[in-house]
């Protein structure tokens, strides 16, 4: 079996953030990058059908060359070679088509329910539109069982059990596999494992940035005494309106 | 300006926030067309005239009861087309958003999701989306003749326009091939206030102890007819289901009230509740960093705290 990961390359969730240049760029200074928490998840999936089935672990991300450390923690993990499309990661359109250009011929495609800097949770609907394959999304459990996929998915509310054949796109969630850390061995040998540069297709973009934006401040917290929490109940009333 | 707003059905009754897609439809200008698929009860569907669409188009077909994402892209995409429609809008949702990315790619459509306010107009059409788990937004210029736009809760406010829709059967001929998924089965809690659709909502985290602490919190919650919520630690011991986790990883709320119990704020809690109009902060540690992010906060043992909240809660009704 052929798995292809998709991980983004995001500020880590501790992050600060903060623009640049008239709120047109995202302030990177002092920002520690990571791989997309629920890609992780994805990823760390991956690797465990690789265990138990001998699969192989290609992961893809577009981007630019400062992510190539984030795709060497993931070959570190235990992916066997990578894929960097060189291109700016404008938006999820764009990302779904140059991922579509590699994704054909992989058996199972996975990525994370959603990347944590756009938050689009689309790229791998798109993705599977693109290729004429099933997508299923936000995935918290997945077995294969010979040519087909057996899901756990969550909804509002609750979960549903779904079912699809291979070739299929699955956005990864918790509990689905537990976070990986690569190891000694797997930082040594990450170093030597392939890792692809290739050119995007190009493709127009129709969804342009045009400058960010920081929620307003909030206002100072108004305390109030434990002795006295009938007054929380009069306050939201009557002051905050939300009662 | 012709748009489409597909209302997302749920054991037959129309969920909130597709009416506020239709809200936010009706705030666009322009002719505004409701489209639901599957089952719905017939006085709903009328009542959705009442938020500014001018017809409602249902589609009956049993096969569409089943939530198939291609099946609903293939549908809703053929509706644009049949209704002439420049706009596709939605609620973000398990359901609507990857429908929503599918049909922008059938159409050729611009895509932008967890819109959170109307579009700009005045030059080209620009929406505001969260981004960085509402830590920020981007105002993000939508280029094509079409356009797909999935809203997150509250993007519009939910108003009765005073108007009368008509309800119209739309025929639907579907693609065996699109029934690419299947349904096997559905856990669904019913009767419980939808923690995504919620006003209020009552979250717990490490500091209530043990799921067996949970009643006084479920007691405070039904009081004020809330959701109820939880820190990652708490789902991750399984004290409470995965779908009640809220965070960077978990369900992203944006009620009127968010009542945080016993949680610590960390910031990747911090990312699924800053869209709430108002945060109270319940936690026996005045250092706790949740209070920087609270509007109204009580240092105290949430043992003590929870019912004599919740007596109060009922004492003022
Ligand atoms: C990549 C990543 C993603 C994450 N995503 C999420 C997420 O989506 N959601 C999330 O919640 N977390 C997330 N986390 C975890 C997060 O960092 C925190 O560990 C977690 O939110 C802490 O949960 P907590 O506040 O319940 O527990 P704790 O941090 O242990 O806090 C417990 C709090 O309860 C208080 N307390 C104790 N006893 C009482 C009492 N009797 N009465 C009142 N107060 C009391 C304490 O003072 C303390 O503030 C994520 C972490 C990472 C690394
Ligand atoms: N630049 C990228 N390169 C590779 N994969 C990506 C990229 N951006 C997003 N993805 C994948 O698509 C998923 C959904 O992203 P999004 O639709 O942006 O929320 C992510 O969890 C990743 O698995």
């Amino acid at each position: 079996m052929k798995i292809l990961v998709c991980i983004s390359h995001v500020p880590d969730t501790t992050s600060k953030i903060a623009f640049v240049d008239s709120n047109t760029k995202f302030d990177t200074s002092g920002v520690q990058f990571i791989i997309g928490p629920y890609d992780d998840y994805a990823l760390a999936r991956a690797i465990e059908l690789k265990e138990t089935s001998g699969a192989t672990v290609t992961v893809l991300n577009v981007g630019l060359i400062d992510t190539e450390p984030t795709i060497r923690k993931a070959l570190a993990i235990g992916a066997d070679d990578a894929i960097r499309v060189n291109a700016e990661p404008t938006d999820s359109l764009f990302v779904a088509a140059q991922i579509a250009e590699h994704a054909k011929g992989y058996d199972l495609i996975l990525m994370g329910r959603e990347s944590i800097d756009f938050n689009s949770g689309v790229v791998h609907a798109m993705v599977g539109e693109m290729l004429g394959i099933p997508s299923v999304s936000p995935v918290m459990k997945l077995d294969i069982e010979g040519t087909k996929a057996k899901m756990s998915k969550e909804i509002e509310g609750g979960k549903e059990q779904v079912e699809a054949n291979l070739p299929l796109v699955a956005g990864c969630q918790e509990p689905i596999a537990e976070w990986k850390i690569p190891n000694m061995r797997g930082i040594m040998s990450a170093r030597t494992k392939p890792l692809k540069v290739v050119e995007p297709k190009s493709t127009e973009s129709s969804v342009v940035t045009q400058k960010f934006e920081l929620p307003a401040p909030k206002g100072a917290v108004k305390m109030i005494s434990a002795d006295n929490v009938g007054e929380l109940v009069t306050r939201l009333k009557t002051e905050a309106k939300v009662l | 300006m012709n748009i489409l707003v597909f209302v997302e059905t749920s054991e037959g009754k129309i969920r909130k926030t597709s009416l506020e897609a239709v809200a936010y439809a009706h705030g666009m200008g322009g002719t505004v067309t409701a489209i639901a698929l599957g089952a719905a009860d017939a006085n709903e569907l009328q009542a959705i005239g009442k938020y500014g669409a001018s017809k409602i188009l249902h589609a009956a077909d049993t096969k569409l009861n089943e939530h198939v994402i291609q099946v609903y892209s293939s549908v809703l995409a053929k509706a644009m087309q049949d209704e002439n429609a420049d706009v596709l809008v939605l609620a973000n949702s398990s359901l609507g958003t990857p429908v929503a990315a599918k049909v922008a790619i059938k159409t050729g459509a611009s895509f932008a999701s967890n819109v959170s306010e109307l579009p700009n107009t005045s030059g080209g059409f620009v929406v505001k989306r969260s981004i960085y788990t509402g830590k920020a937004f981007a105002h993000v210029e939508l280029k094509s003749p079409k356009k797909v736009i999935a809203i997150r809760k509250n993007a519009a406010e939910l108003k009765e326009t005073g108007s009368v829709g008509s309800v119209t059967n739309y025929v639907v001929t579907l693609n065996d091939a699109d029934f690419n998924t299947k349904t096997i089965s559905t856990e669904k809690a019913t009767g419980e206030i939808l923690l995504p659709e919620a006003e209020i909502v009552v979250s717990g985290g490490r500091g209530m102890k043990g799921p067996e602490h949970w009643g006084i919190l479920l007691d405070l919650a039904k009081a004020l007819h809330a959701a109820t919520g939880c820190s990652k630690p708490v789902s991750d011991m399984g004290w409470r289901p995965h779908h009640e986790h809220v965070g960077q990883t978990g369900v992203k709320v944006a009620p009127q009230l968010y009542i945080a119990i016993g949680i610590s704020g960390a910031i990747q809690h911090l990312a699924g509740v800053n869209s709430s109009k108002c945060i109270v902060v319940i936690n026996k540690d005045a250092d706790a960093p949740f209070f920087k992010a609270a509007d109204y906060g009580i240092v105290g043992d949430a043992f003590d705290i929870l019912p004599k909240l919740t007596a109060a809660v009922l004492a003022a009704k």
